[in-house]
């Protein structure tokens, strides 16, 4: 092997070493994208849910609750938007999953968050905080579909991966057909969900030109390019208009 | 070696020079078959028992962790509290491995194998290699069911009746490769079924031995002829509905799918029309076994032999046209529902006309209570409450409310248990001399007979009660429901008597087991019956007899006037005797 | 402790328990004539010193006995159930002044839907509820049951109705609840994992109440 090939490959070896947080080369500080979601026209409105024969989960809210799959924030942007890198990582990028699980909670006969992001083989934690049963149904389609069971508030949650991408896995309930949840699965950790102020942002990203996607659960998908150099950051916007 | 009729003399009975492995291993000797089929059966019954203990205590302990549930895997317990999914999986294998390859092998694939050349005076089956082949095919498909418990989300769940479209759809199911193992498991026990059946068939038309008439066979050969014969035609069916099942659920197709033209039902009546005969040949063999055992038991003829044939002819015939009882309340036109009620009431006739023939065997005999006939008069009690719980679900209006409850789930296991395990208690302990050459223990045969009715009756008789409650069957967690709660004490009492029941047959297993190596040597005749089995050494060597006897009477002259002893072999001649007319079957 | 069947809660349950009734008395008298045969058998004739069996091969007229009592008996039970039978589950058998309700079984919920003030089921005033029947006492309902998903049943024990919901089938089966309360149903065919949680209450009103809770329902849906 030739000097030059010897250095590369330890270079490659010490970024693999530096590997295990979410962003794959911890050394880089890289740039961000910054932004907010905007949503235009009349705010749907969601239905109640009929938690009536749920005493245990009902019971945990003041007011009854409503769907969720249109959340429109009090400044005019939308939550629960997944917002992540589609395309422009250099061909060479690997990046190893991260070991801190994502948590998915079942509370109150919700799931908490509603939408999330994981990487490939990142431990996904799935737990039960409600003193009934619950299943989680997973309807990948690159991913092997699963489906649980968790009677009761789990001691120690069940671990499952995904094995393959997929923008995004569909999680539901089936003794509570309100319960849905989006698991957007990267192989990458360039990934975002928009919250009460509707923002996201996306650090340590290399430098190089990427679309970005923004996924609605109703509204569909919507793309974006930004170009890093080095350590700026950048500004993208989507809107989605109601339909 | 010798594998089919014409030639005589040639390797018949006591020279003897193959090697262990086709001695014991690929023997096509009929007698080494049948007791292939008892330990791989008796290893199935403890693996449904097992399952059984654990839905028992999820039944009777809702919610708690198991002893011993800490071993299971995540998918199947988390904290050794089971799962529902497990729940469901426990409750299909149970029954699956229970129905298949347990109970119907015991009957089936041991005492027809065992029996029929015996006790027809045969040196074997007609088709010895054929009969090898049933048996390695039954044990692949026990391997194969087996392996469904480990394979990635674990076996089937959708009950051992596998109904449609929750067995035919992965995603609403949640199991994949389990669901397609059941169905290939399926087909090739069907297969094993089918073989066996030809055998038993042609064994018994073509190979009794001279005198042996149709009217002189004992009533363990017509029934497990008659069996034969609902095996042959009922068994297809369910290899056909398994593999459009498998094709619904790998290439594509959508038999069962009614958003794609398919019809839901299709499996019910398929399933059904298998699965009805199916239920006969789960207790005809029984029945025929259990009057040998009574007849001789009471040292009496049995009670009118000609309507015990009848009877089992007519419950063979009949079983074919009763299936959609089952389907009562699946949605089949009403009407359709009618005419199966009326066919149903029908064959609770021959089934109580044997019960009285039993009854009046026993009248005025001279009752010997050996284990094998305390097993058997037991059948006749525990088997009569099986047989008058399905006249209330035969009853359309009432089976309304006990459809698909514990009251269903009672009438199973008082015919299946309190019916057929009983009988095969008694038949394993009165053919275990001609197996084995070696008595069981008498006195732990009685202790084991005694506890298992006294556990068995606190296990399976309230379930009556639950379904009259309206407890529903394959329920992971009674108390969801208000109106189960004030029952769910007897739940837990069943899982109780249940546990018990279970280590009591500990004492049937090492029985067993020890007899093997240190039962009491056999006698010639221990029982001091009439069968022609019993004109043989204990064990019965390779071959049988070097010839064939000849038959001059029936089989259950007991306390003949003309005899000195109170029982006359049927290859006895008694100097008023004829030699039959015709050598049916080969004379050799 | 409940050892029996539960409260009476439909026209059917009089009927139904009765039948019930009769053929526990006669398959009673039957499980009594055999046990005690067989104990009584057992005892009298056991072995003793010096004992003969009867040698004997049966008896005709015994035959014709225990062949022609069981065979009349279920021919009676057999034309008595049918009777009901029909009533009940016949596909004409359904009372034309019925109130429709369509109950869509899924997994693992029962989603119930009313027809509004119209009283038609399929229109645009139709709503829909969650695991809750609500219907009104001695009045005639109709059930439709349809399945998403795989085979569901629909029972509800105090009216003593029983119907699976098949998919790709509408299926009628009507009943008149007798007795005002809260009751359960329950699913009785095994629909898939969580099968044990497809519980709805069923409230079974006054015409009055029932006719409340509908108008309350109807302008909470249009608030919402």
């Amino acid at each position: 092997m030739s000097k030059l090939g010897l250095a590369a490959a330890l270079a490659g070896a010490l970024v693999a070493l530096g590997m295990g947080g979410r962003w794959g080369d911890a050394a880089q500080a890289g740039g961000t994208v910054t932004g907010r979601v905007k949503f235009t026209g009349t705010k749907p409105t969601m239905r109640r849910i009929d938690m009536s024969e749920e005493t245990a989960c009902a019971a945990k809210y003041a007011t009854p609750p409503t769907e969720e799959s249109v959340v429109v924030n009090a400044n005019g942007t939308l939550a629960n938007v997944f917002v992540y890198v589609k395309s422009g990582l250099p061909a060479t990028y690997k990046a190893a999953p991260a070991t801190a699980p994502v948590v998915l909670d079942q509370d109150g006969c919700r799931y908490h968050p509603h939408v999330f992001g994981i990487m490939v083989g990142q431990p996904l934690h799935i737990k039960n905080s409600d003193p009934l049963a619950h299943n989680i149904k997973s309807k990948g389609k690159a991913n092997r579909p699963f489906n649980i069971s968790q009677p009761n508030v789990s001691r120690t949650p069940t671990v499952r991966t995904f094995t393959a991408p997929e923008v995004m896995v569909a999680l539901e309930c089936n003794v509570h057909g309100w319960m849905q949840a989006y698991a957007g699965v990267l192989p990458h950790g360039f990934f975002a969900v928009t919250g009460a102020d509707g923002s996201f942002t996306i650090p340590r990203l290399p430098p190089g030109t990427y679309t970005l996607e923004a996924w609605h659960e109703r509204y569909g998908v919507q793309t974006a390019t930004v170009t890093i150099a080095g350590t700026e950051t950048k500004t993208a916007e989507f809107t989605f208009a109601a339909k | 070696m010798t594998s089919h009729a014409a030639t005589p003399a040639a390797g018949h009975a006591h020279h003897d020079d193959r090697s262990f492995v086709a001695r014991y291993v690929f023997s096509t000797d009929h007698k080494i078959i049948g007791i292939q089929f008892l330990f791989l059966s008796l290893f199935f019954l403890l693996v449904g028992g097992v399952l059984a203990m654990q839905m028992r205590w999820q039944l009777g302990f809702p919610n708690q962790p198991m002893p011993g549930g800490g071993i299971l895997p995540e998918t199947w317990a988390t904290d050794g509290v089971l799962l529902p999914e497990y729940y469901i999986q426990l409750v299909t294998m149970h029954g699956t491995f229970m129905v298949f390859f347990a109970i119907m092998p015991l009957l089936v694939g041991v005492y027809a194998n065992f029996l029929i050349p015996l006790k027809i005076g045969a040196h074997d089956m007609a088709f010895p290699r054929i009969n090898m082949a049933s048996f390695w095919v039954a044990f692949l498909a026990g391997g194969v069911m087996l392996s469904s418990m480990f394979v990635p989300e674990g076996p089937s769940r959708a009950g051992w009746t596998m109904y449609a479209p929750l067995s035919a759809r992965p995603d609403l199911s949640g199991v994949q490769l389990g669901q397609q193992l059941w169905c290939v498991a399926i087909v090739l026990l069907g297969l094993s079924s089918i073989l066996g059946s030809l055998n038993y068939i042609t064994t018994v038309i073509n190979n009794r031995a001279p005198g042996m008439t149709w009217f002189r066979l004992p009533l363990s050969v017509w029934s497990l002829f008659i069996t034969a014969i609902l095996g042959l035609l009922a068994l297809p069916v369910l290899s056909g509905a398994g593999i459009m099942l498998l094709f619904d659920q790998t290439i594509g197709t959508h038999f069962f799918d009614t958003t794609a033209g398919g019809q839901a039902l299709l499996w019910q009546h398929l399933f059904w029309f298998f699965g009805h005969p199916e239920v006969y040949i789960l207790i005809l063999p029984a029945m025929g076994m259990v009057s040998d055992i009574i007849a001789n038991g009471s040292r009496k003829p049995i009670f009118g032999y000609h309507s015990m044939v009848f009877a089992i002819v007519g419950i063979g015939f009949l079983s074919w046209i009763v299936w959609g009882h089952h389907m009562f309340m699946s949605g089949m036109n009403p009407t359709l529902g009618s005419t199966f009620m009326v066919t149903t009431m029908i064959i609770a006739v021959p089934s109580a006309i044997k019960v009285f023939n039993w009854l009046g065997t026993m009248w005025e005999g001279d009752l010997h209570f050996h284990v094998p006939m305390l097993n058997a008069v037991g059948f006749v009690a525990m088997f009569v409450i099986g047989g008058l719980s399905g006249v209330f679900m035969a009853a359309t209006p009432v089976d309304m409310p006990i459809h698909d409850t514990y009251f269903i789930v009672a009438h199973i296991h008082y015919v299946l248990f309190g019916g057929s395990l009983f009988a095969l208690f008694g038949a394993i302990t009165y053919w275990y001399p001609k197996m084995f050459g070696r008595m069981m223990n008498e006195r732990w045969g009685k202790v084991h007979f005694w506890l298992t009715m006294v556990f068995f009756n606190l296990v399976f008789f309230p379930m009556h009660n639950l379904g009259m409650g309206g407890h529903m069957r394959r329920i992971y967690d009674p108390t969801v429901y208000t109106f189960l709660g004030p029952m769910q004490g007897l739940n837990r009492f069943i899982s109780l008597a249940a546990f018990a029941l279970f280590t009591v047959q500990a004492i049937f297993a090492f029985n067993f087991l020890w007899s093997l190596f240190r039962g009491k040597p056999a006698g010639a005749n221990p029982w001091r019956d009439n069968g022609l089995e019993w004109s043989l050494p204990n064990p019965a060597p390779h071959g049988n007899w070097e010839r064939v006897p000849t038959v001059y009477r029936g089989p259950y002259e007991f306390s003949h006037p003309q005899a000195s002893e109170d029982f006359l072999p049927q290859h006895v001649k008694l100097p008023g005797d004829q030699e039959p007319a015709s050598a049916k079957g080969a004379a050799r | 402790m409940n050892w029996w069947l539960p409260l009476k809660g439909s026209t059917f349950a009089g009927p139904i328990d009765g039948l019930f009734t009769a053929i526990l008395i006669i398959t009673g008298i039957a499980f009594v004539v055999v046990e005690a045969g067989v104990l009584w058998f057992s005892v009298k004739y056991r072995h003793r010193e010096g004992r003969k069996a009867r040698h004997t091969h049966g008896n005709l007229t015994a035959e014709i006995i225990w062949t022609a009592i069981p065979a009349v008996t279920v021919i009676i039970l057999g034309v008595v159930s049918n009777v009901y039978w029909k009533r009940i589950k016949g596909r004409d058998s359904v009372p034309a002044d019925a109130y429709p309700i369509a109950i869509h079984a899924k997994q693992f919920e029962w989603r119930v839907t009313y027809p509004g003030p119209d009283g038609q089921l399929g229109t645009d005033d139709d709503f829909t509820v969650r695991n809750q029947l609500h219907v009104p006492v001695n009045r005639n309902v109709v059930f439709e049951l349809t399945s998403e998903d795989v085979i569901h049943s629909f029972w509800v024990p105090v009216f003593r109705l029983k119907q699976d919901a098949v998919p790709g089938m509408t299926i009628r089966a009507w009943v008149q609840p007798t007795v005002t309360g809260e009751y359960e149903l329950g699913c009785a065919e095994l629909c898939g994992m969580q099968h044990y949680r497809m519980r709805a209450r069923v409230y079974v009103q006054s015409v009055a109440e029932f006719d409340a809770w509908l108008s309350e329902q109807i302008q909470e849906g249009a608030a919402s």
